[in-house]
């Protein structure tokens, strides 16, 4: 049975039920990483079986930016985007867009996607993948910021004798 | 009269064999991966992705070992690319505000909210060749400090300055969020948008961009400016694919961002405001985001009513002349046969010498 994904947010139109963390986790996360998952999470695989409704595809997006970091749109660039959509036996719709031109990758991300919004899988996926990753991706981003606070600027003020005014 | 020639086949195939070959170089040396070139010439990496105009990091190291290190054939190779995929999205527009800061420093504030952060800068290095790489040496691990320390506010320079409304606003969408100008699908058309003039110098080559803005820094096109703030890190790219009708990142991308804060006198029905110059870059490019702020500056002379007189400001001739793959294009194309039009210029000199030789004679007698 499959849990409408738009149960916590009416209209399904902001994600805010968690779906759009996990797609952004699955996003970041390794081809490597997913596929060990997937293989702990359903250590036999034909038993699982899922229906690829969008074979994964290859493709750009064009990334914007704002004058000013704020002001008027600009097309900065593009970037590869690689896309998939898969269907679980239940009729869950899973889709995965993942930066850069893993195949794999994609079909994965859609796949858990599609998982996590069963009644059946969703716990189990979120704690063995969603909950890894999420885990660290915050590790990687505090060792990131530990190595550039180490870097911060720290002005000491020299106060001349007789020139209080003075910087 | 235009004749047809063929051959050199055989020519070319056995030249690319041996391109191939000088390549790869001795084959006792280790050949290079990919991987070696994304970590360890990160730099060359996101050079290519910025020119390039399309960032991915393993289709930038594979063009660079394809050039042998040749920076802008490896930008002609992931442009031919860009051309063998559909495009499947657009992102919302990148969030500067909110990156994961790894650099940020402002000329203009000593101390500004979230301070001044160094980063991974050559700044400050003495630039002595170091014998020790040639040596080997192992990289002693960086420190760490307090992670909590990054978790301050960093507000943009320009928003603290338009707090007090001591800065011009940045003009927001003038079309509506749909009418973006793109060179790739558009040629470009005078008078330029400032979208399409940001556009063409994000890809723009760093040597002419550097040259230009040195040139404004020079006298040709004075705005007195200060570098406000460069900041570079990490931010998420975002995109609503239709079918889920909400927001989704599909991962994280390297930038380089430079607000330039520039002189401006004010006018009758404005008061003296400082005004803007702009620079966003793919990867880690201080050099090239600063000198793409300087001229974006220049390029709003129009804007601002500023007098047109210095080559960056000259919208025709930076956007025309800024891209590399279109320059080495239209320059080495005159490596290919001009045989039947240098044989009519051939023809012509030599009638005018006859002409000339006998003017002279009749002049002798």
């Amino acid at each position: 049975m499959a849990r409408s994904s738009n149960s916590q947010a009416p209209g399904g139109t902001t994600g805010s039920d968690g779906r759009a963390e996990w797609m952004g986790l699955l996003a970041r996360a390794s081809e490597a990483e997913l596929e060990a998952a997937w293989r702990a999470l359903v250590p036999d695989q034909p038993a699982m079986a899922y229906d690829v409704l969008r074979a994964p595809q290859q493709g750009l997006t064009m990334v914007r930016g704002r004058a000013g970091g704020d002001g008027q749109a600009f097309n900065l660039g593009e970037m590869t985007v690689t896309r998939c959509s898969v269907g679980l036996a239940d009729g869950t719709v899973g889709h995965g867009y993942v930066a850069g031109r893993s195949a794999r990758h994609a079909e994965l991300a859609a796949l858990f996607d599609a998982l996590l919004q069963t009644d059946t899988w969703a716990d189990r996926v979120m704690a063995c993948v969603i909950a890894p990753l999420r885990a660290s991706r915050a590790m990687a981003r505090a060792r990131t910021a530990a190595k550039t606070a180490a870097t911060k600027v720290e002005f000491f003020t020299l106060v001349r004798e007789q020139s209080a005014d003075s910087e | 009269m235009y004749v047809a020639v063929k051959g050199g086949e055989k020519a070319i195939d056995n030249a690319h064999a041996l391109l191939a070959e000088e390549r790869r170089g001795d084959v006792g040396v280790p050949e290079l991966t990919l991987d070696q070139i994304k970590q360890q010439m990160g730099l060359a990496v996101d050079r290519v992705m910025g020119e390039g105009s399309l960032y991915d990091p393993d289709l930038a190291a594979l063009a660079i070992k394809q050039a042998q290190g040749d920076l802008v054939e490896a930008v002609f190779l992931l442009r031919a690319f860009r051309t063998t995929l559909p495009r499947l999205a657009v992102t919302t527009p990148v969030d500067t505000a909110a990156m994961t800061v790894r650099r940020r420093i402002s000329a203009t504030f000593k101390d500004l909210p979230g301070g001044q952060v160094l980063g991974p800068t050559y700044d400050y290095t003495h630039r002595l060749l170091d014998f020790a790489l040639a040596a080997g040496a192992p990289a002693p691990p960086a420190p760490e400090g307090d992670p909590a320390v990054m978790a301050d506010a960093m507000p943009r320079v320009t928003d603290i300055l338009a707090y007090q409304d001591l800065i011009e606003p940045e003009a927001g969408d003038t079309d509506g969020e749909g009418k973006v100008a793109d060179l790739t699908r558009e040629p470009l058309a005078f008078p330029a948008g400032r979208d399409l003039r940001l556009q063409n110098l994000a890809r723009a080559d760093e040597g002419f961009l550097l040259a230009l803005g040195y040139s404004t820094q020079r006298g040709y096109g004075r705005s007195h400016p200060f570098a406000g703030e460069i900041r570079m890190g990490e931010v998420a790219v975002e995109i609503v694919p239709e079918e889920l009708g909400f927001a989704i990142e599909i991962g994280d991308i390297t930038v380089t961002e430079c607000q330039m804060i520039n002189q401006f006198a004010g006018s009758a029905t404005e008061p003296p405001q400082f005004t803007r110059g702009y620079g966003l870059m793919f990867g880690r490019s201080e050099r090239k985001a600063m000198s793409m702020a300087l001229v974006d500056r220049s390029l709003r002379a129009r804007e601002l009513g500023e007098e047109i007189e210095a080559p960056a400001q000259d919208e025709e001739f930076v956007l025309y002349h800024s891209d590399n793959v279109e320059a080495q294009g239209f320059v080495q194309h005159l490596k290919l046969p001009h045989y039947v039009d240098f044989q009519s210029e051939l023809v012509l000199v030599r009638a005018l010498r006859r002409e000339a030789a006998a003017r002279r004679s009749e002049a002798a007698e």
